[in-house]
């Protein structure tokens, strides 16, 4: 599969937030001194007197963003997911989640994909803490098609949202305009042996992965699941119905994850031979983005093993 | 809502701590110490200093007050009560199943509780959105919020406090509730914020000092924080904690235990 690259999905997501200005006057950015990492900085050019910088300090920020939230504003607030979720997360517990407030949440630099700064900087298990906590609905964008489609759909929507954005520039998967929904995963490949549910940089590794099972007469649906919660269930069911065999792929630590997520929906509905394709319980380390993915088993290659192994060839 | 007098406000001071106790006593749990200590500065927020309405608990332009210390609700839901918000009758469902009088404050279920704490730290960091929600929207709203002495121990209290004075938040008039007892001991035995006063101003906070249980103290001070300008407002207030129930004075045991029946009785005859 010819892989053209893009945008990173934190540009796409600045970028939108131009478009966002204009449609929802209510939104405020907020930032804890990582614009120009987060892209929060497009939207503070242009809109100085509704962006906030709090400086270093996660909680403050989420706390803050709660009172903006109680008066009818709309923070988009965005950080280091690796710094956001976990010294934010009492205040998404209490401030937000338990509070039920319009706060959206932008985690960049998720994955291991960060590449050179190294483990400290990586956010391995923000999906598993932000998924745990009652309503807030986590998004990860697969390309900045649809990076923007979502962004656009989370201003919409009322309630506490998540989104990763990752540092490196993603794969194109998407033609510009495409429609996206909050909750609906997106079928990109359908195939009758297997299904691989992947969100995102791993959706592109994932088509590549059925593109040479296909060589080898394995069928692979694809499914870039850019929603984790609330889970497109409907789909899964379907899919699981008629292949029989699942594998899920996500650069997340592998508990808590988009795998764990399918796996409880499926052993209640309807069980099946499962794979899972995340980082296995370590820490990475600094190098470059696509030599990490190799190591911790997230490329293709990986991929396309673990498909073997559930189908027993 | 009419304003009460110094007179009237020292009246009603007493009828919410007679609830704070019969709220703790029914529920056979809850903090009544540190709710004590906090009485004279929400009876005078509630019945004399703040805009607002218990009809229309939403209106855009009520001023708010956080109660950062969650754990001081029994104090805050008799202000609510008293003020109109629900019937006081209903007091002593506090912590019931079922009954909207949480343990800690909930916004989804009681209309007048403006945000949901028990996590201690959070109230400042969420006073200033709010303060600033309201410079945002040219509003002449303030917004108040209740510290307690223990919380300073939190990191987030001083992310708060340098953001806020960075971006020049006023209209944000805290209260510090200085009555020098957290739960396992005294503040100065378990982690002594000493200098006090001397922190909050050298994060350039404007601050006052003053007896939290003397009500023309903490109206002259209140009104005087109105009128500061490009700052937030400190008031650290000394308390008592367990203030007004002879045996409770100073007795940290009661910081979050409940009186027993007979105890009950016994105070509130002090407090007749």
């Amino acid at each position: 599969m010819e892989k053209k690259l893009g945008k990173a999905t934190r540009d796409a997501y600045g970028e939108t937030l131009l478009e966002i200005a204009k449609i929802h006057p209510e939104v405020v950015v907020m930032d804890a001194d990582l614009s120009k990492a987060t892209k929060s900085v497009i939207f503070a050019e242009k809109f100085p007197e509704r962006f906030i910088n709090v400086g270093i300090q996660e909680a403050n920020l989420v706390g803050v963003a709660v009172g903006l939230a109680s008066c009818g504003k709309i923070p988009f607030i965005s950080s280091f997911a690796s710094f956001l979720v976990s010294k934010g997360f009492d205040q998404f517990r209490m401030g937000v989640a338990f509070s039920e407030l319009n706060v959206k949440v932008i985690g960049s630099h998720g994955g291991i994909s960060v590449g050179e700064d190294g483990a400290s900087q990586m956010s391995i298990e923000d999906i598993a803490l932000m998924t745990s906590l009652p309503g807030f609905v986590v998004i990860v964008p697969s390309d900045e098609v649809c990076t923007r489609a979502l962004t656009l759909e989370t201003a919409k929507y009322v309630g506490p949202v998540y989104i990763r954005t990752g540092r490196p520039k993603a794969p194109i998967l998407y033609k510009a305009g495409t429609d996206f929904k909050i909750g609906k995963g997106v079928r990109l490949r359908e195939g009758k042996d297997l299904t691989i549910i992947a969100n995102g940089l791993e959706v592109f590794e994932a088509l590549e992965a059925a593109e040479q099972l296909a060589e080898e007469g394995i069928s692979a649906s694809v499914i870039d699941m850019h929603t984790v919660k609330p889970l497109d269930t409907d789909l899964i069911l379907e899919e699981a119905r008629r292949t029989g065999h699942v594998l899920v792929a996500e650069e997340h630590q592998i508990w808590g994850g988009l795998g764990s997520a399918v796996a409880t929906f499926l052993a209640k509905k309807h069980p099946c031979k499962m794979g899972f394709v995340a980082i296995q319980d370590t820490f990475a380390e600094s190098g470059q983005a696509e030599e990490l993915l190799e190591k911790y088993g997230l490329t293709h290659p990986h991929i396309i093993k673990a498909a073997k192994k559930i189908l027993g060839r | 809502m009419e304003k009460l007098s110094v007179e009237q406000l020292k009246a009603k001071s007493k009828l919410v701590r007679r609830h704070i106790v019969e709220m703790t006593g029914a529920a056979a749990s809850g903090h009544p110490g540190g709710s004590l200590s906090a009485t004279e500065m929400l009876v005078a927020l509630y019945f004399n200093l703040m805009d607002h309405n218990p009809q229309d608990p939403q209106w855009p332009d009520r001023d708010r007050l956080i109660l950062s210390k969650g754990h001081a609700s029994p104090a805050l839901y008799a202000a609510l009560a008293e003020s109109g918000y629900f019937d006081p009758k209903t007091l002593t469902d506090f912590r019931k199943l079922g009954s909207p009088l949480q343990g800690h404050p909930d916004r989804r279920k009681l209309p007048g509780v403006e945000a949901s704490t028990g996590s201690l730290g959070q109230g400042l960091s969420i006073g200033i959105g709010m303060a600033l929600a309201r410079r945002l929207d040219k509003k002449n709203y303030y917004t108040y919020v209740i510290t307690s002495d223990g919380e300073m121990n939190e990191g987030q209290t001083w992310e708060a406090a340098a953001m806020a004075a960075h971006h020049k938040v006023d209209h944000l008039i805290a209260f510090l509730d200085y009555n020098k007892y957290q739960l396992d001991d005294s503040t100065k035995n378990i982690c002594d914020m000493e200098p006090v006063v001397d922190k909050w101003k050298a994060f350039r906070w404007h601050t006052f000092e003053i007896d939290g249980h003397d009500v023309k103290e903490i109206l002259h001070a209140v009104e005087k924080a109105q009128k500061v300008k490009d700052e937030p407002v400190m008031i650290i207030a000394h308390t008592i904690k367990g203030k007004g129930v002879s045996f409770m004075e100073g007795n940290n045991a009661f910081h979050g235990v409940a009186p027993t029946p007979e105890q009950v009785q016994k105070a509130l005859k002090e407090l007749e």
